[in-house]
Protein backbone atom coordinates (compact mmCIF):
# COMPACT_ATOMS: atom_id res chain seq x y z
CA UNK A 1 0.00 0.00 0.00
CA UNK A 2 3.11 2.35 0.95
CA UNK A 3 4.93 1.65 -1.93
CA UNK A 4 4.82 5.04 -3.51
CA UNK A 5 4.58 5.19 -7.47
CA UNK A 6 6.43 7.45 -9.34
CA UNK A 7 4.05 9.29 -10.94
CA UNK A 8 0.79 10.34 -9.12
CA UNK A 9 -1.87 8.64 -9.46
CA UNK A 10 -4.53 11.58 -9.76
CA UNK A 11 -5.12 12.41 -13.00
CA UNK A 12 -4.80 16.20 -13.72
CA UNK A 13 -6.46 18.34 -16.11
CA UNK A 14 -3.83 19.90 -17.05
CA UNK A 15 -4.15 19.78 -21.07
CA UNK A 16 -7.34 20.33 -22.42
CA UNK A 17 -8.56 23.21 -20.35
CA UNK A 18 -5.57 25.30 -20.06
CA UNK A 19 -6.12 29.11 -21.29
CA UNK A 20 -9.40 28.24 -22.61
CA UNK A 21 -11.24 31.67 -23.95
CA UNK A 22 -14.40 30.31 -25.23
CA UNK A 23 -15.67 27.76 -22.77
CA UNK A 24 -14.59 30.45 -19.63
CA UNK A 25 -16.25 33.28 -21.76
CA UNK A 26 -19.27 31.47 -22.02
CA UNK A 27 -19.40 30.22 -18.38
CA UNK A 28 -19.21 33.38 -17.11
CA UNK A 29 -21.56 34.85 -19.58
CA UNK A 30 -24.17 32.06 -18.99
CA UNK A 31 -23.56 32.18 -14.98
CA UNK A 32 -24.11 36.34 -14.74
CA UNK A 33 -26.86 36.06 -16.89
CA UNK A 34 -28.77 33.76 -14.67
CA UNK A 35 -27.82 35.78 -11.55
CA UNK A 36 -29.24 38.59 -13.06
CA UNK A 37 -32.49 37.09 -14.34
CA UNK A 38 -32.79 35.66 -10.84
CA UNK A 39 -32.52 39.69 -8.89
CA UNK A 40 -34.15 40.88 -12.26
CA UNK A 41 -36.15 43.16 -9.23
CA UNK A 42 -32.41 45.30 -9.53
CA UNK A 43 -31.93 45.53 -13.45
CA UNK A 44 -35.85 46.97 -13.38
CA UNK A 45 -34.88 49.68 -10.96
CA UNK A 46 -32.02 50.75 -13.09
CA UNK A 47 -33.65 51.54 -16.13
CA UNK A 48 -36.62 52.76 -14.83
CA UNK A 49 -33.62 55.68 -13.11
CA UNK A 50 -32.68 55.90 -16.99
CA UNK A 51 -36.40 56.13 -17.95
CA UNK A 52 -36.83 58.34 -15.42
CA UNK A 53 -34.19 60.29 -15.91
CA UNK A 54 -34.61 60.51 -19.52
CA UNK A 55 -38.49 61.98 -18.72
CA UNK A 56 -37.34 64.44 -15.96
CA UNK A 57 -35.98 67.06 -18.78
CA UNK A 58 -38.88 68.01 -20.98
CA UNK A 59 -40.56 68.39 -17.92
CA UNK A 60 -38.34 70.60 -16.03
CA UNK A 61 -37.38 72.65 -19.80
CA UNK A 62 -39.36 74.71 -21.89
CA UNK A 63 -41.98 72.53 -23.81
CA UNK A 64 -40.25 73.84 -27.35
CA UNK A 65 -39.71 71.09 -29.89
CA UNK A 66 -36.55 73.12 -31.75
CA UNK A 67 -35.06 73.22 -27.89
CA UNK A 68 -35.98 69.40 -27.04
CA UNK A 69 -34.47 68.11 -30.09
CA UNK A 70 -31.26 69.54 -29.37
CA UNK A 71 -31.12 68.52 -26.30
CA UNK A 72 -32.34 64.87 -26.80
CA UNK A 73 -29.40 63.40 -27.96
CA UNK A 74 -26.96 64.72 -25.25
CA UNK A 75 -29.74 63.76 -22.29
CA UNK A 76 -29.95 60.17 -23.33
CA UNK A 77 -27.02 59.74 -23.97
CA UNK A 78 -25.71 60.99 -20.17
CA UNK A 79 -28.31 58.87 -18.49
CA UNK A 80 -27.45 55.74 -20.97
CA UNK A 81 -24.02 56.59 -19.14
CA UNK A 82 -25.66 56.96 -15.46
CA UNK A 83 -27.33 54.46 -16.05
CA UNK A 84 -24.35 51.90 -16.90
CA UNK A 85 -22.50 53.65 -13.91
CA UNK A 86 -25.19 52.67 -11.32
CA UNK A 87 -24.49 48.99 -12.01
CA UNK A 88 -20.92 49.07 -12.21
CA UNK A 89 -19.76 48.55 -8.66
CA UNK A 90 -21.01 45.24 -8.51
CA UNK A 91 -19.32 43.97 -11.71
CA UNK A 92 -16.91 42.10 -9.89
CA UNK A 93 -17.79 43.59 -6.11
CA UNK A 94 -19.92 40.30 -5.13
CA UNK A 95 -17.84 38.48 -6.77
CA UNK A 96 -14.88 39.49 -4.83
CA UNK A 97 -16.53 39.35 -1.64
CA UNK A 98 -17.54 35.87 -1.60
CA UNK A 99 -14.61 34.45 -3.15
CA UNK A 100 -15.86 33.55 -6.60
CA UNK A 101 -13.09 35.88 -7.97
CA UNK A 102 -10.50 34.34 -6.15
CA UNK A 103 -11.62 30.40 -7.98
CA UNK A 104 -11.98 32.61 -11.32
CA UNK A 105 -8.10 33.61 -11.10
CA UNK A 106 -7.52 30.16 -10.00
CA UNK A 107 -8.69 28.67 -13.01
CA UNK A 108 -7.15 26.89 -15.74
CA UNK A 109 -8.88 28.96 -17.77
CA UNK A 110 -8.50 32.51 -19.24
CA UNK A 111 -8.52 34.68 -17.06
CA UNK A 112 -9.52 37.59 -20.04
CA UNK A 113 -11.90 35.07 -21.34
CA UNK A 114 -13.85 35.17 -17.84
CA UNK A 115 -13.58 38.83 -17.53
CA UNK A 116 -15.12 39.19 -21.07
CA UNK A 117 -18.06 37.01 -20.13
CA UNK A 118 -18.67 38.92 -17.18
CA UNK A 119 -18.52 42.18 -19.27
CA UNK A 120 -20.66 40.98 -21.91
CA UNK A 121 -23.37 39.93 -19.46
CA UNK A 122 -23.07 43.36 -17.78
CA UNK A 123 -24.05 45.10 -21.24
CA UNK A 124 -26.73 42.74 -22.07
CA UNK A 125 -28.27 43.40 -19.01
CA UNK A 126 -27.60 47.31 -18.94
CA UNK A 127 -26.66 48.78 -22.22
CA UNK A 128 -28.75 46.92 -24.00
CA UNK A 129 -32.01 47.71 -23.28
CA UNK A 130 -31.06 51.48 -22.35
CA UNK A 131 -30.37 51.40 -26.47
CA UNK A 132 -33.58 49.18 -27.12
CA UNK A 133 -35.82 51.80 -24.84
CA UNK A 134 -34.24 54.85 -26.55
CA UNK A 135 -36.78 55.29 -30.00
CA UNK A 136 -39.26 55.83 -27.30
CA UNK A 137 -37.76 57.72 -25.01
CA UNK A 138 -36.28 59.64 -27.79
CA UNK A 139 -40.32 60.32 -29.23
CA UNK A 140 -40.12 63.03 -26.05
CA UNK A 141 -37.54 65.25 -27.65
CA UNK A 142 -39.34 65.70 -30.87
CA UNK A 143 -36.85 63.67 -32.88
CA UNK A 144 -37.77 62.76 -35.98
CA UNK A 145 -37.25 58.74 -37.73
CA UNK A 146 -33.42 58.89 -38.80
CA UNK A 147 -32.02 61.10 -35.68
CA UNK A 148 -33.58 58.24 -33.26
CA UNK A 149 -32.50 55.57 -35.79
CA UNK A 150 -28.61 57.45 -35.57
CA UNK A 151 -29.16 57.62 -31.71
CA UNK A 152 -30.31 53.92 -31.18
CA UNK A 153 -26.78 52.79 -33.47
CA UNK A 154 -24.59 55.29 -31.42
CA UNK A 155 -26.14 53.42 -28.20
CA UNK A 156 -25.75 50.04 -29.49
CA UNK A 157 -22.47 51.02 -30.51
CA UNK A 158 -21.37 53.00 -27.55
CA UNK A 159 -23.09 51.26 -24.87
CA UNK A 160 -20.57 47.88 -25.03
CA UNK A 161 -17.41 50.98 -25.13
CA UNK A 162 -19.05 51.94 -21.70
CA UNK A 163 -19.34 48.41 -19.97
CA UNK A 164 -15.51 47.87 -21.42
CA UNK A 165 -14.02 51.09 -20.06
CA UNK A 166 -16.10 50.42 -16.79
CA UNK A 167 -15.51 47.37 -16.06
CA UNK A 168 -11.06 48.56 -16.01
CA UNK A 169 -12.50 51.45 -13.59
CA UNK A 170 -14.60 48.58 -11.58
CA UNK A 171 -11.74 45.87 -11.29
CA UNK A 172 -9.26 48.70 -9.95
CA UNK A 173 -11.70 49.72 -7.37
CA UNK A 174 -11.60 46.63 -5.91
CA UNK A 175 -11.87 46.58 -2.22
CA UNK A 176 -10.91 50.30 -2.16
CA UNK A 177 -12.94 52.30 0.47
CA UNK A 178 -15.65 54.54 -1.10
CA UNK A 179 -14.85 52.96 -4.49
CA UNK A 180 -18.23 53.70 -6.58
CA UNK A 181 -17.89 57.24 -6.08
CA UNK A 182 -13.68 56.50 -6.70
CA UNK A 183 -14.95 54.49 -9.83
CA UNK A 184 -16.97 57.44 -10.90
CA UNK A 185 -14.34 59.64 -10.81
CA UNK A 186 -11.91 57.64 -13.04
CA UNK A 187 -14.74 56.08 -15.48
CA UNK A 188 -16.71 59.05 -16.41
CA UNK A 189 -13.81 61.09 -18.01
CA UNK A 190 -12.70 58.31 -20.08
CA UNK A 191 -16.42 58.15 -21.56
CA UNK A 192 -16.52 61.61 -22.58
CA UNK A 193 -14.70 60.75 -26.40
CA UNK A 194 -17.57 58.04 -26.41
CA UNK A 195 -20.33 60.29 -25.37
CA UNK A 196 -19.02 63.35 -28.14
CA UNK A 197 -19.14 60.93 -30.45
CA UNK A 198 -22.23 59.69 -29.88
CA UNK A 199 -23.90 62.14 -29.32
CA UNK A 200 -22.42 64.08 -31.84
CA UNK A 201 -23.59 62.03 -34.82
CA UNK A 202 -27.64 62.94 -34.12
CA UNK A 203 -26.22 66.72 -34.61
CA UNK A 204 -24.68 65.62 -37.44
CA UNK A 205 -27.72 64.30 -38.96
CA UNK A 206 -29.40 67.31 -38.38
CA UNK A 207 -26.87 69.36 -39.99
CA UNK A 208 -26.89 67.28 -43.36
CA UNK A 209 -23.55 66.13 -42.87
CA UNK A 210 -24.21 62.29 -42.13
CA UNK A 211 -23.12 60.36 -39.47
CA UNK A 212 -20.76 58.54 -40.90
CA UNK A 213 -17.95 60.05 -39.18
CA UNK A 214 -18.74 59.99 -35.57
CA UNK A 215 -20.10 56.22 -36.06
CA UNK A 216 -16.57 54.91 -37.39
CA UNK A 217 -15.33 56.36 -34.55
CA UNK A 218 -17.29 54.73 -31.88
CA UNK A 219 -16.76 51.10 -33.84
CA UNK A 220 -12.86 51.86 -33.96
CA UNK A 221 -13.12 52.48 -30.76
CA UNK A 222 -15.11 49.82 -29.55
CA UNK A 223 -12.54 47.40 -31.53
CA UNK A 224 -9.74 48.75 -29.49
CA UNK A 225 -11.31 48.51 -26.28
CA UNK A 226 -12.78 44.58 -27.03
CA UNK A 227 -9.23 43.72 -27.87
CA UNK A 228 -7.72 45.50 -24.59
CA UNK A 229 -10.25 46.56 -21.78
CA UNK A 230 -10.36 42.42 -20.75
CA UNK A 231 -6.74 42.27 -20.00
CA UNK A 232 -6.43 45.36 -18.08
CA UNK A 233 -9.52 44.35 -16.34
CA UNK A 234 -8.26 40.97 -15.91
CA UNK A 235 -4.40 42.46 -14.98
CA UNK A 236 -6.42 44.80 -12.23
CA UNK A 237 -8.30 41.40 -11.10
CA UNK A 238 -5.21 39.97 -10.36
CA UNK A 239 -3.55 42.86 -8.32
CA UNK A 240 -6.68 43.33 -6.12
CA UNK A 241 -6.39 39.59 -5.16
CA UNK A 242 -2.90 39.57 -4.25
CA UNK B 1 6.00 17.87 -5.67
CA UNK B 2 5.73 20.75 -3.73
CA UNK B 3 9.09 22.57 -2.49
CA UNK B 4 9.81 25.15 -0.39
CA UNK B 5 12.88 27.58 -0.07
CA UNK B 6 13.18 30.40 2.39
CA UNK B 7 9.84 31.90 1.83
CA UNK B 8 8.96 34.78 3.71
CA UNK B 9 5.46 36.45 3.74
CA UNK B 10 3.94 39.58 4.31
CA UNK B 11 0.90 41.15 4.96
CA UNK B 12 0.53 45.02 4.51
CA UNK B 13 4.05 46.41 5.77
CA UNK B 14 4.85 43.86 8.13
CA UNK B 15 6.54 40.78 7.91
CA UNK B 16 4.48 37.53 9.27
CA UNK B 17 7.43 35.06 8.65
CA UNK B 18 10.75 33.84 6.94
CA UNK B 19 12.81 30.80 6.41
CA UNK B 20 10.19 29.05 5.92
CA UNK B 21 11.40 25.63 3.67
CA UNK B 22 9.43 22.31 3.50
CA UNK B 23 9.13 19.55 0.90
CA UNK B 24 5.90 17.83 -0.26
CA UNK B 25 5.70 14.61 -1.98
CA UNK B 26 2.96 12.86 -3.43
CA UNK B 27 0.23 11.08 -0.67
CA UNK B 28 1.63 13.41 1.62
CA UNK B 29 -0.26 16.79 3.55
CA UNK B 30 1.39 19.26 5.51
CA UNK B 31 -0.79 20.50 8.73
CA UNK B 32 0.20 23.98 9.16
CA UNK B 33 -0.46 25.18 12.72
CA UNK B 34 0.03 28.34 14.27
CA UNK B 35 -1.91 31.86 16.86
CA UNK B 36 -4.25 33.70 14.95
CA UNK B 37 -2.42 36.49 12.51
CA UNK B 38 0.80 34.57 12.67
CA UNK B 39 0.35 34.14 8.41
CA UNK B 40 -1.32 30.90 8.24
CA UNK B 41 -3.69 32.30 5.33
CA UNK B 42 -0.99 34.28 3.70
CA UNK B 43 1.19 31.37 3.88
CA UNK B 44 -1.44 29.43 1.85
CA UNK B 45 -2.50 32.26 -0.58
CA UNK B 46 1.30 32.01 -1.90
CA UNK B 47 1.36 28.21 -2.28
CA UNK B 48 -2.04 28.64 -4.21
CA UNK B 49 -0.72 31.24 -6.47
CA UNK B 50 -2.54 33.64 -5.63
CA UNK B 51 0.01 35.95 -3.69
CA UNK B 52 3.92 36.87 -3.71
CA UNK B 53 6.38 35.75 -1.67
CA UNK B 54 8.32 38.78 -0.13
CA UNK B 55 11.35 36.19 -0.67
CA UNK B 56 12.25 32.45 -1.33
CA UNK B 57 10.46 30.56 -3.79
CA UNK B 58 7.30 28.10 -4.24
CA UNK B 59 8.66 25.08 -6.96
CA UNK B 60 5.93 22.81 -8.15
CA UNK B 61 7.25 19.53 -9.88
CA UNK B 62 10.69 21.37 -10.03
CA UNK B 63 9.82 24.63 -11.58
CA UNK B 64 9.70 28.08 -10.04
CA UNK B 65 6.20 29.36 -9.73
CA UNK B 66 4.99 32.86 -10.07
CA UNK B 67 1.55 33.75 -9.19
CA UNK B 68 -1.54 32.49 -11.43
CA UNK B 69 1.44 30.12 -12.88
CA UNK B 70 -0.78 27.83 -15.34
CA UNK B 71 0.76 24.84 -14.22
CA UNK B 72 -0.04 25.17 -10.86
CA UNK B 73 -3.59 26.70 -12.29
CA UNK B 74 -4.34 23.19 -13.49
CA UNK B 75 -3.36 21.24 -10.55
CA UNK B 76 -4.49 23.08 -7.29
CA UNK B 77 -7.27 23.56 -5.76
CA UNK B 78 -7.69 26.28 -3.16
CA UNK B 79 -10.53 25.84 -0.52
CA UNK B 80 -10.30 29.15 1.53
CA UNK B 81 -12.52 31.12 3.67
CA UNK B 82 -14.50 32.06 0.89
CA UNK B 83 -17.11 29.30 -0.11
CA UNK B 84 -17.48 31.62 -3.74
CA UNK B 85 -21.42 30.31 -3.90
CA UNK B 86 -23.80 32.67 -5.41
CA UNK B 87 -27.16 33.15 -3.49
CA UNK B 88 -29.22 33.07 -6.11
CA UNK B 89 -27.97 29.62 -7.04
CA UNK B 90 -29.11 26.14 -6.27
CA UNK B 91 -27.00 23.51 -4.64
CA UNK B 92 -26.68 21.58 -7.51
CA UNK B 93 -26.07 25.00 -10.04
CA UNK B 94 -23.16 26.36 -8.08
CA UNK B 95 -21.28 22.69 -7.54
CA UNK B 96 -21.54 22.18 -11.38
CA UNK B 97 -20.31 26.18 -11.74
CA UNK B 98 -17.35 25.78 -9.42
CA UNK B 99 -16.84 22.47 -10.95
CA UNK B 100 -16.64 23.48 -14.58
CA UNK B 101 -14.48 26.97 -13.85
CA UNK B 102 -12.00 24.32 -12.33
CA UNK B 103 -11.68 23.33 -15.91
CA UNK B 104 -13.16 19.84 -15.32
CA UNK B 105 -16.30 17.76 -16.47
CA UNK B 106 -18.75 16.05 -14.76
CA UNK B 107 -22.12 14.93 -15.19
CA UNK B 108 -25.26 15.62 -13.70
CA UNK B 109 -25.27 11.81 -11.39
CA UNK B 110 -21.67 12.67 -10.53
CA UNK B 111 -22.69 16.15 -9.05
CA UNK B 112 -25.75 14.85 -7.33
CA UNK B 113 -23.76 11.70 -6.46
CA UNK B 114 -21.28 14.31 -4.59
CA UNK B 115 -23.80 16.17 -2.97
CA UNK B 116 -25.20 12.99 -1.52
CA UNK B 117 -22.27 12.19 -0.16
CA UNK B 118 -22.06 15.36 1.51
CA UNK B 119 -25.66 14.60 3.20
CA UNK B 120 -26.90 17.25 1.14
CA UNK B 121 -29.09 15.06 -1.03
CA UNK B 122 -32.85 16.87 0.01
CA UNK B 123 -30.86 20.29 -0.38
CA UNK B 124 -29.88 19.61 -3.61
CA UNK B 125 -32.56 22.61 -5.60
CA UNK B 126 -32.71 24.91 -2.52
CA UNK B 127 -31.19 28.13 -3.30
CA UNK B 128 -27.64 28.99 -1.97
CA UNK B 129 -29.28 31.63 0.63
CA UNK B 130 -31.08 29.45 2.80
CA UNK B 131 -28.34 26.83 3.43
CA UNK B 132 -26.31 27.06 7.12
CA UNK B 133 -22.96 28.42 7.01
CA UNK B 134 -22.00 24.36 7.66
CA UNK B 135 -24.42 23.42 4.87
CA UNK B 136 -22.48 25.60 2.24
CA UNK B 137 -18.78 24.28 3.66
CA UNK B 138 -20.25 21.34 2.18
CA UNK B 139 -20.47 21.91 -1.01
CA UNK B 140 -17.13 22.89 -0.91
CA UNK B 141 -16.35 19.33 0.08
CA UNK B 142 -18.54 18.23 -3.12
CA UNK B 143 -16.35 20.35 -4.98
CA UNK B 144 -13.16 18.43 -3.50
CA UNK B 145 -14.74 15.06 -4.12
CA UNK B 146 -15.57 15.84 -7.52
CA UNK B 147 -12.25 18.05 -8.87
CA UNK B 148 -9.38 15.47 -9.68
CA UNK B 149 -6.88 18.13 -8.65
CA UNK B 150 -3.10 17.19 -7.48
CA UNK B 151 -2.72 19.63 -4.61
CA UNK B 152 -5.39 20.66 -2.21
CA UNK B 153 -4.70 24.02 -0.45
CA UNK B 154 -7.17 23.63 2.30
CA UNK B 155 -7.27 27.02 4.81
CA UNK B 156 -9.51 26.06 7.93
CA UNK B 157 -11.60 23.62 6.91
CA UNK B 158 -13.11 22.66 9.27
CA UNK B 159 -14.90 25.96 9.85
CA UNK B 160 -18.50 25.49 10.66
CA UNK B 161 -18.59 21.94 10.20
CA UNK B 162 -19.83 19.68 12.86
CA UNK B 163 -18.61 16.56 13.80
CA UNK B 164 -19.73 14.24 10.80
CA UNK B 165 -18.79 16.98 8.55
CA UNK B 166 -15.11 17.11 10.05
CA UNK B 167 -14.98 13.39 9.70
CA UNK B 168 -16.77 13.40 5.89
CA UNK B 169 -13.23 15.67 5.17
CA UNK B 170 -10.89 13.61 6.63
CA UNK B 171 -12.37 10.34 4.53
CA UNK B 172 -11.95 12.74 1.20
CA UNK B 173 -8.17 13.46 2.38
CA UNK B 174 -7.25 10.44 3.12
CA UNK B 175 -8.46 9.10 -0.15
CA UNK B 176 -6.89 11.86 -1.99
CA UNK B 177 -3.62 11.24 0.01
CA UNK B 178 -4.06 7.49 -0.79
CA UNK B 179 -4.35 8.26 -4.76
CA UNK B 180 -1.06 10.25 -4.91
CA UNK B 181 -2.59 13.82 -4.24
CA UNK B 182 -0.82 15.75 -1.79
CA UNK B 183 -2.91 18.69 0.37
CA UNK B 184 -1.17 21.64 2.40
CA UNK B 185 -4.16 22.01 5.74
CA UNK B 186 -4.05 25.08 8.12
CA UNK B 187 -5.82 24.44 10.85
CA UNK B 188 -6.56 25.11 14.89
CA UNK B 189 -8.03 21.40 15.32
CA UNK B 190 -6.28 17.88 14.87
CA UNK B 191 -7.22 16.02 12.78
CA UNK B 192 -7.24 12.33 12.73
CA UNK B 193 -5.22 12.06 9.46
CA UNK B 194 -2.85 8.93 8.83
CA UNK B 195 0.56 9.36 10.91
CA UNK B 196 2.79 8.10 8.22
CA UNK B 197 1.10 10.64 5.60
CA UNK B 198 1.07 13.83 7.76
CA UNK B 199 3.93 16.50 8.48
CA UNK B 200 3.64 19.18 10.90
CA UNK B 201 5.03 23.04 10.66
CA UNK B 202 4.30 25.28 12.64
CA UNK B 203 4.22 28.87 11.30
CA UNK B 204 5.64 31.79 13.46
CA UNK B 205 6.90 34.96 13.71
CA UNK B 206 11.30 35.44 13.56
CA UNK B 207 12.95 38.22 15.11
CA UNK B 208 13.37 41.07 12.37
Amino acid sequence: MTTAAPTPAVPLDDDASAGAVAPAFLWALARDLRIAFRSRAELGVQLMFYVIVVTLFPLATVPERTLLAALGPGVLWVAALLASLLSLPRLFAADFADGTLEQMALSPWALPGLVSGKIAAHWLTTGLPVALLAPLLGAQYALDGPALGTLTTTLLLGTPILSLLGAIGAALTLGARGGGSLLALLVLPLCVPVLIFGAGAVDAVHAGLGAGASLSFLGAGLLVAIVGAPFAAAAAVRIALE
Amino acid sequence: MLEVRDLAGERGLARLFAGIAFRLEPGRVLAVTGANGSGKTTLLRILAGLSSPAAGEVRFRGAPMAPFDPRLRAAVVFHGHLPALKDELTAVENLAALVALAGAQATTAELAAALDSVALTGRRMLQARVLSQGQRRRIGLARLAVLKKALWILDEPTTALDAEGTALLVRLLTAHLERGGCAVLATHQALPLPPERTASLTVAPRGS
